[in-house]
C-alpha cells in the first residue's frame, strides 16, 4: 500500500505524517509512506488546500489533519477490497 | 492549488456551471473574476462530476463553497450535493434577473454580479418573487 502526504512541509503535514505513521504501525501492515512536497505533483491530484492524504492513489483527505483512527478505518477499507 | 492548511484562513471555494447559454457563460466569467480578486478560489465542476478524488476532497474540506448557476437547473449546486456536500452559498443567475438567452455577456454585467456577490446585495435564500417584492418597498426610481 503507498500513502502519500501532500503539503509543503508545515507543520500540519508533518502531523499528517505523523498520524499516518502511527496508523500504520498499530495495523502492523507493509505501507509505504510518501511526502509529497512539489507544487506541480499536489496540483496534479486537483486539491486545493493542503494537508492531504492519499491512499493508493485516492485522496481522501484535504485541507484538514485526519485523525489516526480516520486514517486506520480508510487503509482498513482498502485492504478489504 | 489553493492554499496550505496552516494559514488559518478561510477557505472559500467557487464553482460555476459554465453551461453554453448566456447565463452560465456569465457565472463562468464571474467566478474567474471573483478568483482574479481574491474573494475565493474558483475550481472545477466537471473535475468533480469525473469523481476526481482530490477536487471532491478538496469541497468536502473547505470552510466555504459557492456555487453560480445561470439558471434554474443548478446543475453547479446539484453537482456537490450529489457528493454530499451543501454549498454553503448558492447563486443563481436569473434570480438576479439576468435573462436566459437574451442577456449579453459584458464586462459591465460580470462586474455588477461580481459585486453583488461579493457585497452580498443579493441573498443567496432570496427568491425571485421575494426580491420583487422588496423592490415595491424601496426605491421609486424603478431602475435600481
Amino acid at each position: 500500500m503507498k500513502i502519500e502526504i501532500l503539503g509543503m512541509g508545515c507543520p500540519k503535514c508533518k502531523k499528517t505524517t505523523q498520524n499516518a505513521q502511527m496508523a500504520v504501525e498499530e495495523l502492523g501492515i507493509d505501507a509505504e509512506i510518501i511526502k509529497v512536497e512539489e507544487l506541480d505533483k499536489i496540483t496534479e491530484y486537483g486539491v486545493m488546500m493542503t494537508p492531504a492524504l492519499v491512499i493508493d492513489g485516492e485522496v481522501k483527505v484535504a485541507g484538514k489533519i485526519p485523525a489516526k483512527q480516520e486514517i486506520m478505518t480508510w487503509i482498513k477499507e482498502k485492504t478489504n477490497q | 492549488m489553493g492554499e496550505c492548511g496552516c494559514n488559518n484562513t478561510k477557505t472559500r471555494l467557487i464553482y460555476s456551471c459554465s453551461g453554453c447559454a448566456d447565463v452560465g457563460e456569465i457565472a463562468d466569467q464571474v467566478a474567474r473574476k471573483l478568483t482574479r480578486d481574491g474573494y475565493g478560489k474558483m475550481t472545477c465542476l466537471a473535475s468533480i462530476s469525473a469523481g476526481i478524488s482530490g477536487t471532491i476532497a478538496s469541497a468536502k474540506g473547505a470552510d466555504e463553497n459557492i456555487t453560480l448557476d445561470g439558471c434554474s437547473v443548478a446543475c453547479a449546486r446539484k453537482t456537490l450535493e450529489n457528493i454530499g456536500v451543501k454549498p454553503t452559498e448558492t447563486y443563481i443567475l436569473t434570480d438576479m434577473y439576468l435573462e436566459k438567452g437574451k442577456t449579453s455577456v459584458s464586462e459591465e454585467i460580470i462586474n455588477v454580479v461580481s459585486e453583488q456577490i461579493k457585497h452580498g446585495i443579493v441573498s443567496r435564500t432570496q427568491p425571485k418573487k421575494e426580491q420583487e417584492n422588496n423592490k415595491n418597498t424601496g426605491c421609486s426610481c424603478g431602475s435600481c
